[in-house]
């Protein structure tokens, strides 16, 4: 199937930036009448057979534009490539949170070091910084909403999220976001909490989440079958940027997500039309533990 | 528990975990920092082995240094080389006299909330495995988050029962629906029950002994 492969970007044409269809209340509102109707024309990008060659090779991101939801990004520090534009959420008198331009900076490190490990993955994927941390002081659920409900808007093609909230009166607000993110091809990526607590939005199902391994290689990750963790990707002893222009290794979760971040990236750039569950099941099928070069037994996979 | 033993117990408390953790972990140092409500500084609470003897109380800005990774992500992390980062030897040198070649750090979650940091600096090398380090360190963390809050709601609670328990039971359901009841009742209802209510409390007053349990 030859289609032309096209950017996702940022046109509201597209079937899944539309608005919600009006209708009067209480008419089914999402039947198709088919049989009377012609089909809608959309663009896809069809799944043949699935390798890690077929889904990023050759693909350094380009075209593709990543929002990292976290401390911001420096926007000077030579792991940071391609960061197109920094904005932050800004806490109003009303207690509501504005989003605006704001430097390219970074105080604490966290956000530079997620982006840096993105570029590591996908050199040429635009970024974004958007900051929704700024302090140690609590209440900052709000702020991630309001930073995450922005970069869902905008049309981002995938959101770095190596960060959660435990408070459980953004569980439903968060849910709803991811979900709306999920139906706008806007896939998150999130980091998975590796302690005994509940937090979000890594455990929806909507969201891509992503928890490390123990291997020190980049381009490794596992495919987990045990749910709510989607992936293990490298997260032990990663070179990561670290204030001043420095680098340092680090161990966590925090680390793992931006490399799936990066994949994602990659296949997105090759790959424009997969829809969130597509590029899921593309990760899945060319996940280290899942992908048999020749074509190998599936089967034996349950030892 | 009176409230000041609650203090006590919080000390001791986070003195006991920072000893397990700097023992468990062959550390020089462990450490636990609460988050300061109104300025979001870390305050350095319980330290054992290097800087215990002038850290405690000390406090830096949040959101800076790897504490403030950990506040701010919500989720444990290693570092390995920090003092390959002249910047960062710098800033530890100044601040706690103490340059460490790792840092380990989990946060403490109360209520979904990020209340303070457990830290562990320079852990030995007895092979253990990163990843379980930090699985670890994240389980010591949810300990000391759950002690504190039993803690913080124990003293919420004998501050709320001071009064109430003096009295016996019945008693007790009867002053807290006149307390309940009073700023809804109409005027003169209202003047009469405080008239009885003062009588009661004089009447208290003066033979405070023919009711044992009450202490004025």
């Amino acid at each position: 199937m030859t289609l032309e492969p096209q950017k996702s970007g940022d046109s509201e044409q597209q079937p899944w930036r539309r608005p919600p269809r009006h209708h009067f209340p209480g008419i089914p509102a999402w039947g198709a009448p088919t049989a009377a109707l012609r089909e809608e024309k959309f663009d896809i990008d069809l799944i043949g057979e699935v390798t890690p060659e077929w889904a990023w090779g050759g693909s350094n991101g380009s075209g593709v534009n990543v929002a990292v939801l976290d401390s911001g990004v420096d926007g000077t520090h030579p792991m940071v490539r391609r960061l197109e534009r920094s904005v932050g959420v800004m806490p109003g008198d009303d207690g509501e949170f504005t989003i605006a331009d704001c430097e390219p900076a970074d105080s604490a490190g966290h956000g530079t070091a997620c982006a840096g490990l993105i570029s590591s993955v996908a050199p040429e994927a635009t970024l974004t910084s958007v900051r929704v941390l700024t302090d140690g002081k609590h209440g900052t659920g709000a702020g991630l909403i309001a930073g995450l409900r922005w970069a869902i808007d905008e049309g981002f093609d995938v959101i770095n999220m190596s960060l959660s909230t435990g408070k459980p009166q953004f569980c439903l607000a968060l849910h709803e976001l991811a979900d709306r993110a999920y139906f706008r091809r806007c896939v998150i990526v999130a980091s998975a909490h590796n302690m005994p607590v509940r937090s979000f939005p890594w455990p929806f199902a909507s969201v891509i989440s992503v928890a490390s391994h123990d291997e020190p290689d980049s381009s490794v990750y596992y495919y987990n079958p045990s749910p709510p963790v989607d992936f293990y990707a490298r997260g032990m002893g990663v070179e990561v940027a670290w204030p001043g222009g420095a680098k340092i290794r680090s161990t966590g979760n925090s680390f793992a997500t931006p490399h799936i971040t990066g994949i994602c990236a990659r296949i997105l750039s090759k790959h424009p039309m997969l829809t969130p569950f597509q590029l899921k099941s593309v990760l899945y099928l060319a996940a280290s533990n899942v992908f048999q070069p020749q074509g190998g037994d599936y089967a034996s996979r349950s030892d | 528990m009176p409230a000041g033993q609650t203090d006590i117990t919080e000390r001791t408390l986070l003195q006991s975990i920072v000893e397990v953790a700097k023992s468990v972990f062959g550390a020089a140092a462990a450490s636990v920092f609460l988050v300061d409500d109104e300025t979001g500084d870390l305050v350095f609470e319980a330290v054992a082995g290097e800087g215990e003897d002038q850290l405690v109380g000390t406090r830096f800005p949040g959101g800076t240094g790897l504490a403030g990774w950990v506040v701010m992500s919500g989720q444990a992390l290693l570092v390995d080389d920090v003092a390959q980062s002249p910047q960062f030897a710098r800033d530890a040198a100044e601040s706690t006299g103490y340059v460490p070649h790792s840092i380990m750090a989990a946060p403490l979650i109360s209520n979904g909330d990020c209340i303070g940091v457990l830290e562990v600096l320079d852990r030995g090398s007895r092979p253990r495995g990163d990843l379980t380090d930090v699985d670890l360190i994240g389980m010591l963390a949810t300990e000391v988050a759950l002690g504190l809050e039993l803690l913080v709601r124990l003293r919420r609670l004998t501050g709320e029962l001071q009064p109430a328990t003096a009295v016996s039971g019945g008693d007790a359901g009867m002053i807290r629906r006149i307390v309940a009841r009073l700023p809804a009742a109409t005027e003169p209802v209202a003047s009469t029950v405080s008239r009885l209510l003062a009588t009661a409390d004089d009447l208290l007053a003066g033979d405070g002994a023919a009711f044992p349990g009450v202490t004025r």
